[in-house]
């Protein structure tokens, strides 16, 4: 059995989540603390790859990858990437696709902080970045898992980007999602079965542990 | 000595105000601010800590920390603030919310040790009841060793006698910093208790500045004792009143004869006093 497909799927899921991770911070800290009337506006550009279909996000993308757009060419002069049809591509569509998914369990995570804590943090003197590490992210494990793993779960669980942009080229971007949608086409009904299965059991295993581990928190914490 | 003179409008429940406090503080005085709520008290030490803007100048000894120019950054000012809901680290224990403000682990043994709570400095903050966790919030705001300690209602969620031991403790530990200290208070005996100074702000304005007894004590002339308190029920029994009145956590009756009912409503504020009475303190 080729599991290719699969180990496929949890690094693309594991990449997105990384960069996500690292993006989103400043995003989601920023939308937490703002009182500019920009915020509505932002929020729903975050939140649009929630309600688009996947079609809709991968035309654009796809679009805007392609070797005759300034992005597509840029990628392929400066870096020589081509975007299309690769992983590096993949890892960029999950991005924008999955971004809602770690924006908003951290925004809310930051708004749930009680903000004298945090001025608290600021009058012994500590900067924002400080108070974001020592004070801010510690006190909210649990949207931090949230966060975390959803956006990877999701990830893993995406299919129509995945297939405008990437397409099925096997070792490059043929993820599990996108196998299985293949093997049901040639009607290769016992191979999707196994697949689909593995997919049920892992994402169910994730989502598990998530929960597992929200509970114990909040009963530590007494929430 | 700190030189306040501020103003800021602030949008209230009822309407905008206007906030504008003019004010001078000598070094180590201890003062309440008292005020019905939403006068803005806590916008004032908000202000002073530099979590909040505001037109004016704020001088600390020879240090601006507000002007035309701008505002020095809270993380910048020499300040402690207790927050009335302690506002502590959850993540760290009662020693590291300590070290957390400044790493001087004598200073912070010291602190507990003068609080009582150095047997608990390893339990987390969720662990603790209410009167410990301010203490080790007032300890905190200590260990910056700051030139000005703001307190925001501090004791107000705490249980009558757990807030006359910490007035006791924030009253020994004044002593021994001998930091200048403004208190949010709505209690009079806290308020007497405690502060040298008290400044009584309505609409945003100052309206009395004095010793705790010029303002607080309600007494005027040849009345031998005052009370003011909230009139609660009035009954008529055969041909005299009996009048319900709530002062402080008290409940008293007072009998009144039907010329002095007249005017009375249940709800409304009134003094109790006496002039031609002996009472007797057992």
């Amino acid at each position: 059995m080729d599991f290719s497909p699969f180990i496929l799927s949890f690094k693309l899921a594991s990449l997105t989540a990384l960069i996500l991770f690292t993006v989103s911070l400043p995003l989601a800290w920023y939308l937490s603390q703002t009182k500019s009337k920009m915020k509505p506006l932002l929020e729903a550009v975050t939140a649009l790859p929630i309600v688009l279909p996947p079609s809709v996000l991968g035309f654009y993308i796809l679009w805007a990858f392609s070797a005759n757009s300034p992005l597509g060419t840029f990628f392929e002069e400066t870096f020589g990437i081509q975007l299309v049809f690769s992983f590096t591509g993949l890892v960029v569509a999950s991005c924008f696709y999955s971004l809602p998914f770690m924006v908003q369990p951290l925004q809310s995570g930051f708004e749930s902080l009680n903000k004298n804590m945090l001025e608290a943090s600021y009058i012994a003197g500590k900067s924002k970045l400080q108070t974001i590490i020592f004070v801010a992210l510690p006190n909210m494990k649990p949207a931090l898992t949230t966060a975390i793993i959803i956006t990877f779960a999701h990830t893993v669980g995406e299919f129509g980007v995945v297939l405008m942009v990437g397409g099925s080229i096997p070792n490059e971007t043929k993820v599990a999602s996108v196998a299985i949608y293949e093997m049901v086409e040639m009607m290769d009904y016992s191979m999707a079965h196994i697949y689909s299965a593995l997919m049920i059991g892992l994402s169910f295993l994730i989502l598990l542990t998530v929960y597992i581990f929200n509970a114990r928190h909040n009963k530590r914490f007494g929430v | 000595m700190i030189d306040i003179n501020i103003t800021k409008s602030l949008h209230g429940v009822e309407s905008d105000m206007n906030l504008h406090v003019n004010l001078h503080i000598k070094e180590g005085e201890f003062v309440a601010l008292s005020g019905k709520s939403g006068s803005g008290k806590t916008t004032l030490l908000r202000v002073l800590a530099g979590l909040e803007d505001a037109k004016g100048e704020v001088r600390v000894g020879d240090d601006v920390w507000l002007d035309g120019k701008g505002s020095l950054a809270v993380q910048q000012r020499e300040i402690g603030f207790v927050f009335q809901d302690y506002a502590l680290f959850e993540n760290m224990s009662v020693l590291e919310n300590l070290l957390f403000v400044r790493k001087d682990k004598t200073l912070a043994k010291k602190l507990l040790e003068m609080t009582e709570l150095y047997a608990l400095k390893e339990r987390y903050p969720n662990t603790l009841s209410g009167g410990q966790k301010q203490r080790v919030s007032i300890c905190r705001a200590l260990m910056k060793k700051p030139e000005i300690l703001l307190l925001d209602e501090p004791l107000s969620a705490l249980d009558p006698k757990m807030r006359t031991k910490l007035q006791q403790e924030l009253l020994t530990l004044h002593k021994e910093f001998k930091t200048t200290t403004i208190m949010v208070s709505h209690d009079p005996s806290e308020i007497y208790r405690l502060a040298s100074r008290v400044v009584v702000l309505e609409n945003g304005q100052i309206i009395n500045d004095g010793t705790p007894k010029e303002v607080l004590l309600k007494t005027q002339g040849t009345q031998k004792f005052s009370f003011e308190g909230e009139l609660l029920a009035l009954k008529k029994v055969d041909v005299i009143f009996v009048a319900v009145v709530a002062i402080g956590q008290q409940i008293v009756e007072v009998v009144l004869s039907q010329q002095e009912v007249q005017n009375l409503q249940v709800g409304d504020r009134v003094t109790l006093s006496t002039k031609a009475f002996a009472p007797t303190i057992v």
